[in-house]
């Protein structure tokens, strides 16, 4: 494992991510601010089911074996339960707070709930993310060979394309979620959990990599086609924009240079 | 301690030398009362009113002014939030970069994480058999420790009280001194040792040299900001360091629980003595301490808009706030009064371009504290990197809802109580219950 492999991996998993922060959240401070506060939402709901699970474990006695791979499922379902609400009690935050921040600068614009969903949901990825690979990816910088015990030599860069698929995925989720919270649509929210759900539980598939991890892509594109219809994109626009005939496009981006 | 930049109390009549206390206190313009709209800058149109009516919190520090005399009001309400926003990632970044220094020192070189001793703060050793000995060991370092920042505290109001500010003066001088000198020549040796750098005398003593005569300059003269801040932020980084390396676990766990609970008395409490200081600096009219304090405010000019002769829309010399630092959390302060620059009298009439950039101070003393925390959460254990970041985390939103409770009180408030009370939450729950859960999925290679 060298620093190939790390600086590879690091890149894989959070190159999209750090382009987003970049590109989008980094110029504009309140959007920094609301990507860490959502960062921090989901930082609690991984310590509430990282709970959850440790009592379940205390109360079975820690016994060894089979039961400890069903509870780590069950620890896993209830996370990603938990993680959708904290997603939602953030939505109900943002509410608020949009409500104070339009009392407090009638003026200025505040930022519209399309934008915080970006924000929230790219702030649920990085921190989860971060939170899954980053351990692995120090030992990555460590002497030893991968699956020299006969497991998967591709260890590293499963999980960093795993990660990788999970932050945009999470992204994608928090812009639908915050859709359907809107409308007052269920079956958004409730296609988000579902999915979520799947994917992690495509996860027990590991380490049979071409199942999980390509179904995965295959749920991400869906979603992200989903959330771009649902973020008011259209064919149109996308034509428009991929031609540069995108009058209203061309002229921010000469602003904001 | 957490306070905003200073502007004129309301009630003062503007005279020179308030104008001046506002150009030393970086703060664009200072309120004068009687002034109409542009008086808020603060975080909220709606706690304009509220601010306006307890001037008599006579505290510079306390308020922000914004805006230009002669600005309008409807626009200075825009300015509020987005200034509170951005106020926030000026903080972010050095406190930041402090913890990332920290960090990266601690997991690369070996020195820091080395048991070699304790300090005479902490004479009682934690290798004890029982766990209640040790636990009774660190109530006694945290004891000690505590009754020495306090002593010491309470000797500087003292001194500042009836204005010995040499004895003062020289006091900061020599503990930045050491910072500089001793404590970085230590820091450049073991980072040579770490990556087997080889490394003659002569050059050590310029390079050191070097380094600590322009960060005397810059922290107790004047220099670039942004140099000052760099300065400024590496001390707190050898001191966190110091601070890691030489507090047994326990202790520093204790210690940073007693210090956020001493920091909320000291700044709030009416007898406390940060309070006494503060209100001390604020009879005497003397511009707020400089010591300890990271400003991030910006060079700024502000023109005169009004052709009012009472208006204090002077121009203002680029000024940089005099730093000093000292090696505790007590908020030694600047017995000196600043030397100005008198403000050039505008002509009435013009209106000149104005840049106003108002900022937020923190003292060094949480800068340190912040990153002890999470270099401790780095140096135990196993190495985890989560326990880190959530520890991070923990520190940005606890500092965030600081500064918005500083947006609505607009008082110095402390600023160790929330981000140590999230920061120490988070490393114990991440350690025991996040770290075997995550490290579990990681095995198995499931995602959550």
């Amino acid at each position: 494992m060298t620093a190939a492999v790390f600086f590879g991996c690091a890149f894989i998993a959070f190159g999209p991510a750090l382009a987003l922060y970049i590109f989008t959240i980094a110029t504009d401070p309140l959007r920094i601010i609301f990507l860490i506060v959502g960062a921090f939402f989901w930082l609690i709901s991984l310590l509430l089911s990282s709970l959850v699970w440790f009592v379940a474990r205390a109360i079975t006695d820690n016994r060894d074996g089979p039961i400890e791979k069903y509870l780590l499922i069950f620890g896993v379902l209830v996370s990603v339960l938990i993680q959708e609400m904290f997603r939602f009690a953030y939505y109900r935050l943002l509410k608020k707070a949009n409500e104070g921040l339009k009392t407090i600068n009638p003026d200025e614009p505040a930022p519209s709930m399309r934008l915080l969903a970006y924000v929230s949901g790219l702030g649920f990825g990085i921190m989860s993310g971060v939170f899954s690979f980053v351990n692995t990816l120090s030992d990555s910088l460590g002497p030893g060979t991968v699956g020299i015990h006969g497991d998967s030599p591709y260890f590293f860069l499963n999980s960093a394309f795993m990660t990788q698929v999970i932050i945009l995925l999470h992204m994608f989720w928090g812009i639908i979620f915050f859709d359907g919270c809107e409308k007052k649509n269920w079956y958004p929210l409730l296609a988000v959990i579902l999915t979520h759900l799947l994917v992690s539980a495509l996860t027990f598939l590991n380490p049979q990599y071409e199942i999980s991890l390509v179904s995965a892509y295959m749920i991400m594109v869906l979603t992200g086609i989903w959330a771009f219809f649902v973020a008011g994109g259209s064919r149109r626009s996308l034509k428009r924009y991929l031609l540069c005939q995108d009058k209203n496009f061309l002229l921010y981006s000469q602003r904001s240079r | 301690m957490l306070t905003f930049m200073a502007s004129d109390s309301e009630e003062d009549a503007c005279n020179e030398r308030t104008s001046l206390m506002s150009a030393e206190s970086p703060v664009p313009r200072s309120c004068q009362e009687g002034r109409q709209g542009p008086e808020d800058g603060e975080d909220a149109a709606q706690w304009r009113s509220q601010g306006r009516e307890e001037g008599q919190e006579e505290d510079p520090d306390r308020y922000v002014c914004s805006g230009v005399p002669g600005r309008l009001p409807g626009l200075e309400e825009e300015l509020t939030l987005k200034y509170g926003a951005k106020h926030v990632i000026m903080l972010f970044v050095p406190v930041t970069l402090c913890m990332v220094v920290v960090v990266a020192t601690i997991k690369s070189v070996r020195f820091y994480t080395e048991k070699n001793g304790q300090l005479i703060y902490t004479p009682f050793t934690e290798d004890t058999p029982s766990v209640g000995q040790r636990l009774l060991n660190s109530v006694l370092n945290t004891l000690i420790m505590l009754s020495v920042i306090v002593v010491m505290t309470i000797f500087l109001v003292v001194l500042y009280k009836y204005r010995c500010y040499k004895f003062i003066h020289g006091w900061l001088i020599m503990s930045s001194l050491m910072l500089l000198f001793l404590f970085t020549y230590i820091y450049l040796g073991e980072v040579l040792k770490t990556y087997n750098v080889a490394m003659d005398y002569p050059t050590l003593f310029l390079v050191v040299w070097n380094f600590g005569a322009v960060g005397m300059v810059c922290i107790h003269w004047k220099g670039p900001l942004v140099l000052q801040q760099a300065y400024l932020i590496m001390i707190s980084a050898l001191m966190a360091l110091v601070f890691i390396k030489y507090l047994p676990e326990w202790s520093a766990w204790v210690i940073l629980g007693a210090i956020s609970v001493y920091d909320l008395m000291a700044v709030l409490c009416p007898k406390g003595p940060l309070r006494m200081l503060v209100e001390t600096a604020q009879e005497r009219n003397e511009p707020i301490f400089p010591a300890l304090i990271y400003s991030s405010a910006m060079v700024w000019t502000v023109g005169m808009a009004k052709p009012d002769p009472s208006s204090q829309g002077a121009l203002q010399l680029p000024y940089d706030p005099e730093m000093e630092e000292d090696s505790c959390d007590s908020l030694g302060e600047s017995s000196y009064p600043e030397v100005l620059e008198p403000p050039l009298p505008g002509s009435p009439g013009e209106e000149l371009e104005e840049e106003e950039e108002r900022g937020v101070k923190l003292g060094l003393g949480d800068f340190i504290f912040y990153s002890v925390l999470v270099g401790k959460a780095a140096a135990t254990g196993s190495g985890d990197w989560n326990t880190t970041l959530a520890c991070f985390v923990a520190i940005l939103i606890g500092l965030c809802l600081t500064l918005l409770l500083l947006a609505v009180f607009k008082k110095a408030l402390p600023a160790l109580p929330i981000s140590i009370a999230f920061g120490l939450i988070f490393y114990f729950s991440t350690d025991n219950l996040v770290r075997p859960f995550m490290d579990t999925l990681a095995s198995h290679q499931l995602h959550i």
